[in-house]
């Protein structure tokens, strides 16, 4: 676990040059889907930690890129406050509402949290919705501005996919320090064995709080930077199925994995603008090849390759043992049964 | 008076639809562990395969037949046998995320495959009012209030009268028990999803005539319908019942007195405050948790 989270963070360091120059020879068109995915990995690596870390089944995740897209624009357009506040403004306000929805979490647990989440979704949707005065409705807000920061202007495609780019960093290696610490640990916990957990001093409410809260607070990050790049909201977007699909993309990519919500929100964010050479019909294709991946490996992408890995190193392990059965004799036995829990 | 006697009547006519799905939910739920989130495009579908086949120059009744078959042998033999039983295994929740991904895939597919627009869809009945202690009353509702109920009623008598239905309750109850007991449990679990397709079959029939055909339409009944099975009583067929015209009744009555904009929030803050407090549900039974 620990030694795969360092490995996590040599990945990090190495992809975020690559990607750095990577898209500076794509048009605007393929500049706003990479930022897509890179705002939509944000939204997901914060379910994830809700979901594949602490075990909490949330369908809100929608809802909180709504609140924080909302949040930004009202404040942006309205206020005229500069982003970086906004963002903040956006995130905090994310994990306080976090921390209210976490309160049902205290009680009820699995499908049915899932349905008190599923009911605050709605609700966050049709307040976009039916309050004009504050979010303008199904007209929705316009004209979000691009931010300006140390004087330099970020309002095209490349200088806005870079500061995206490096937000992303930020917040994954906040991440990645979050599942490294204690907590992260204790999380874990959470998730695997709540009665054990607590009988070794882990304090479940505080915790499971924390769980929802920094999870949503995601999410409000990843709508701050959601409603600049698109720079018009609308409701729309965060409807039920966008909660749906987010959960579907974390759970797609490997709930509980450090790369999940990247892979996943490749296949649910990028995917779909890739096939949009098929026409009306890759919403279909991409709900197919997810329903796919959901059937053959719970565990995700992500799991369905470490799978075949421990299948590898097993069967590494059932040829050594064979080769070495002969010279061992009677205590071949023995080892069958060694080599089996090392490589487990 | 008058208009509150035609808004619980509307209500009853809602509710009566949100009760047919919310029954094939606590029916699959309680025999497979199987949490639908398909539930409203199952509704949803039927009335666009039949507007296909007539589309396609088939006669009305021929269109009505061919969907339903094809539709419960789909969503009914195909759903149980294609994606629960591989899944099952895994567990409620994958299972539960499974179906969510199916809800996504049908949306879609009839969007694309048939239309982005509300179509109308032909009436079994014809509407008009009815006078009853002088307060005029929509024909469509009382009717799709009494279709709903004769087939509610219908299937309380098959499972409670008839050796079938009392095994498939059996099965629902506690697989294991009945599986010592030489119940087919398989075949009965087959059996409760064919009977959840031909329930949202009916469902479908009665409400698209009223809503128009639209491939979004599963949206809001599905939601009614989970609300209804969950507000209920998850696992028992009356408790999906009443939830179902509880739910259609504060529908009606919300749109009518409180706001027509929220008219789907008030169900909601009704499921929350029951989740909260009786998590089983208003008619339901405690069921035993891992801690």
């Amino acid at each position: 676990m620990i030694r795969r989270l360092d490995a996590s963070l040599l990945i990090l360091l190495v992809a975020f040059p690559i990607l750095w120059l990577l898209p500076s020879g794509l048009k605007s068109y393929g500049l706003y889907v990479v930022s897509l995915w890179l705002v939509m990995s944000i939204a997901a690596m914060g379910l994830n930690l809700t979901l594949g870390y602490a075990g909490l089944t949330s369908l809100a995740q929608g809802a909180f890129l709504g609140i924080g897209a909302y949040a930004t624009a009202i404040l942006t357009t309205k206020a005229g406050w500069p982003l970086p506040a906004a963002f903040l403004a956006s995130s905090a306000l994310s994990f306080a509402v976090g921390v209210l929805l976490g309160f049902p979490a205290l009680r009820v647990k699995h499908h049915y949290l899932a349905f008190v989440t599923l009911a605050f979704t709605v609700v966050v949707f049709l307040v976009a919705r039916n309050e004009q005065w504050l979010t303008g409705g199904v007209f929705g807000i316009a004209n979000i501005p691009r931010p300006v920061l140390f004087g330099s202007d970020l309002g095209a495609a490349l200088p806005f996919y870079r500061l995206l780019l490096c937000v992303t960093l930020v917040l994954a290696l906040a991440m990645w320090w979050l599942l490294k610490s204690p907590w992260g640990r204790a999380f874990l916990a959470l998730r695997e064995n709540a009665v054990r957990a607590a009988s070794l001093g882990v304090d479940i409410r505080a915790y499971t709080l924390l769980a929802f809260a920094i999870g949503s607070a995601y999410g409000g990050a990843a709508g701050s930077l959601y409603a600049p790049l698109v720079e018009f909201i609308d409701p729309a977007p965060f409807a039920l199925s966008a909660s749906f699909v987010l959960l579907l993309t974390v759970v797609a990519g490997g709930a509980g994995s450090f790369f999940g919500p990247f892979v996943g929100a490749f296949f649910s964010y990028m995917l779909p603008e890739l096939l949009r050479a098929t026409g009306g019909w890759y919403l279909i294709i991409y709900a197919a090849v997810v329903l796919l991946i959901v059937m053959i490996s719970p565990t995700g992408l992500l799991g369905l390759i470490e799978r075949w890995r421990d299948h590898r190193s097993q069967a590494k392990a059932a040829a050594a043992r064979a080769a070495a059965a002969p010279t061992l004799g009677a205590a071949s036995g023995e080892t069958d049964s060694l080599g089996k829990g090392a490589t487990q | 008076m008058d208009q509150f006697l035609q808004l619980v009547v509307a209500g009853l006519a809602t509710g009566a639809i949100y009760a047919l799905a919310a029954i094939g939910f606590t029916l699959v739920w309680q025999t497979s562990q199987t949490i639908n989130f398909a539930q409203g495009e199952f509704v949803m579908l039927p009335a666009i395969l039949v507007l296909v086949g007539t589309h396609a120059g088939l006669p009305v009744w021929a269109a009505f037949a061919v969907a339903s078959i094809a539709f419960v042998l789909l969503f009914g033999f195909g759903f149980k046998r294609f994606l629960v039983e591989p899944m099952q295994r895994h567990g409620v929740l994958p299972l539960a995320i499974a179906t969510m991904a199916l809800s996504v895939l049908v949306k879609e597919a009839a969007k694309n495959g048939f239309s982005a627009e509300a179509q109308p869809f032909p009436s079994l009945v014809p509407d008009g009012m009815l006078s009853l202690w002088g307060a005029a009353l929509s024909a469509r509702d009382l009717a799709i209030f009494v279709v709903a109920v004769v087939a509610i009623v219908g299937l309380q008598l098959f499972i409670t009268r008839t050796r079938t239905g009392r095994t498939m309750q059996a099965t629902a109850q506690n697989p294991t028990v009945a599986r010592i007991l030489g119940i087919p449990v398989e075949r009965m679990i087959l059996l409760t999803f064919l009977i959840n397709a031909m329930l949202a079959l009916v469902a479908s029939y009665l409400v698209s005539p009223v809503y128009l055909a639209k491939f979004s339409n599963g949206e809001s009944i599905g939601l009614a319908a989970f609300i209804a099975a969950i507000v209920g009583g998850f696992n028992q067929i009356r408790g999906a019942l009443a939830g179902g015209f509880l739910i259609g009744l504060i529908d009606n009555l919300t749109a009518a007195y409180v706001s027509s904009a929220y008219r789907t929030a008030v169900p909601l803050v009704v499921l929350v405050v029951v989740i909260l407090v009786k998590p089983e549900g208003l008619l339901g039974r405690k069921e035993e948790r891992t801690v």
